[in-house]
């Protein structure tokens, strides 16, 4: 097969949807700031309200429930933030949760929450991180272990996992938290747009989701806050937002999340099918032609369009590299690339051996994603492996446990 | 940043077409034969040299790696820098050498992917004690502590001579046992030998 160009790093970024692209330069002109009240800010501000409706309907929440936030990264720190702040007790207004003061998260979080977290850890907040098993689902029993101390302010627990896509039940675990009392929060950045997500059927009172992961702009993500859950805002000195949000509005980002989002109501379910499709052509196809391979992850609960993959005697960062050359664009769990020294802690959390994580690869899916795409992987990856093999050191699987 | 690639164009080139990879293990008879690193922290390597005994100069290096791209084509650099040197001048080369060789590498990558330089020091060592030269091992030899990273008994010494006091000092100027961490004991104990020698008690 011609060499291609393929990019299988979804669950990193996505390409604008070319719909969002033509409605984003529609609206460049609308420059004004919402907050004016002469004609250029009204103009923007029924441009951003409406957005709004469309954004807060799409989760089933209500317009007034949602916020407009930098990113997905900020509206995770923007939660955690809540049991940190030191004007908690005034602020929040929520009598009795000020005496709680730890809060439950997993171990195999997105970077953004586990790093806010130990931020309050180090400000003397107590914090657990729930275990996961083979496959990267939580332990309930250790959960309600946990919760049972009764000191529990907040539950955070990631919806669905970048890495290697396990889907968690988010309302099985929200049910539990709030039969103790405890505020939850989800980080939905990888499941809205890609699963039906509904905040009032699901009970979180906190849930972040981000555009740029569904075809959206960079540089908006959303934060859900239920009425009437505690909040205390993480950047201040402005009205926006409700007062929960200073900064004016990135209209742009937030039109375009819209229309992202419009997008998403039309295509995902249909994608979602021949995504799975997609994925069992590629696993397949990996089986039948590679020796000595592993996959990370639960078998059915995980994002359709999300494959995470290790080689035995194969470093992941070789791999890419490789496959870059041949015009396909992969991510690793491997130590190496992400320039620190451990392999990824997601990996490690489902008690994957070092060695299987440093020769990990995700294979993240998209909209634009084809079965030729596929084929050409599959060929390409076979070779890619057998050269990786050839220089390596590890001989098959020999040195495996 | 170079768009078209994550690191020098040497490191490319090695990377793409390594040299001298041993592709018949049965077929190579080696003289010497040197392993470094551990594949749980994520890099391995294994040197292997043929030695023309009358006048000492490595004639041939065949090496296989498990690891990144810049372990990969260091190790493949290494094998032509090694080849045609005295075991003299071959024990001599050193990280830094490679890394010059390649045209440059982040820090972080001298530290976690350069190996061969230490494994080809086994490699020569495996060579002067399999064929009755052990007195040539040189008696001072380092010995390697950090599995994971390479970091030997002299790195040690050199960061305590340097200021390391402390076990989290001796990390950040060596970066010891930052993967597994199993050399913690090991190179504490070292480090206050080290300091009790240099530095002993008024």
């Amino acid at each position: 097969m011609r060499k291609r160009t393929v990019y299988l790093d979804h669950n990193a970024t996505t390409p604008l949807h070319p719909e969002v692209k033509k409605t984003l330069i529609k609206s460049m002109k609308a420059f004004g700031n919402p907050s004016s009240l002469h004609k250029f800010g009204r103009e923007a501000r029924a441009l951003v309200e409406k957005a709004r409706e469309e954004i807060a309907s799409f989760i089933g929440a209500q317009h007034e429930e949602i916020i407009f936030v930098g990113s997905g990264s900020e509206a995770n720190n923007s939660v955690v933030n809540i049991l940190y702040c030191p004007a908690w007790k005034g602020c929040v207004g929520q009598g009795g949760l000020a005496k709680k003061r730890r809060i439950i998260t997993t171990k195999i979080e997105h970077p953004c929450v586990l790093e806010s977290v130990a931020c309050v850890e180090a400000a003397g907040i107590g914090v657990t991180y729930l275990e996961v098993d083979g496959y990267g689902k939580i332990k309930l029993e250790q959960f309600k272990e946990e919760l049972g101390k009764g000191d529990v302010a907040l539950v955070s627990v990631m919806m669905a996992n970048n890495e290697i896509g396990t889907i968690q039940d988010i309302k099985g675990i929200c049910e539990i938290t709030h039969q103790h009392g405890a505020l939850f929060h989800t980080d939905a950045v990888q499941a809205v747009g890609k699963l039906p997500v509904d905040v009032a059927e699901l009970g979180v009172d906190y849930l972040s989701f981000s555009a740029h992961k569904i075809y959206g702009p960079k540089g908006i993500g959303c934060l859900y806050i239920r009425k009437g859950a505690p909040f205390c805002p993480f950047i201040r000195g402005g009205h926006q937002e409700r007062g929960r949000r200073a900064g004016t509005e990135n209209t742009l980002g937030i039109i375009g999340f819209a229309k992202a989002i419009q997008m998403r109501r039309l295509e995902m379910q249909a994608e979602t099918r021949r995504l799975l499709s997609l994925k069992k052509r590629l696993r397949d196809g990996i089986v039948k032609n590679i020796a000595d391979v592993s996959f990370n992850g639960h078998p059915e609960d995980s994002l359709a369009g999300t494959l995470n993959v290790s080689f035995a005697a194969a470093e992941g960062e070789a791999i890419l590299l490789y496959l870059d050359m041949e015009g396909i664009a992969v991510s690793t769990g491997s130590a190496c690339a992400s320039g620190s020294l451990e392999p990824s802690h997601v990996l490690l959390a489902a008690g994957t051996p070092q060695e299987k994580a440093h020769g990990s690869i995700r294979i993240s899916m998209g909209r634009d994603t084809t079965k030729d795409d596929m084929d050409y992987v599959i060929g390409r990856l076979t070779g890619v492996i057998r050269k990786v093999r050839g220089i390596s050191s590890v001989q098959g699987d020999a040195k495996y446990e | 940043m170079n768009e078209d690639w994550l690191y020098s164009d040497k490191v490319k080139d090695h990377f793409m077409h390594p040299r001298n990879v041993l592709f018949n293990e049965e077929g190579f008879r080696p003289d010497g034969r040197g392993v470094i690193g551990n594949i749980k922290c994520g890099d391995e390597m294994v040197v292997l040299i043929k030695v023309d005994k009358v006048k000492g100069v490595i004639t041939d290096c065949k090496w296989k790696t498990y690891g990144c791209a810049s372990a990969i084509a260091s190790t493949s650099v290494l094998s032509e820098l090694a080849i045609g040197k005295t075991l003299d001048e071959a024990y001599k080369l050193s990280s830094r050498d490679i890394a010059v060789a390649l045209g440059g590498l982040p820090e972080h990558k001298i530290h976690c992917s350069v190996l061969g330089d230490k494994a080809l020091r086994a490699a020569i060592d495996d060579y002067y004690i399999s064929h009755g030269m052990g007195d040539k091992v040189k008696k001072e030899r380092e010995h390697i502590i950090c599995k994971c990273l390479g970091i030997t008994d002299a790195e040690i010494e050199n960061a305590v001579l340097e200021g390391a006091r402390t076990y989290i000092q001796l990390q950040e100027r060596t970066k010891i046992g930052t993967v597994c961490g199993e050399c913690k004991e090991k190179s504490i104990k070292l480090m206050e030998e080290y300091k009790a020698k240099h530095f002993p008690p008024k």
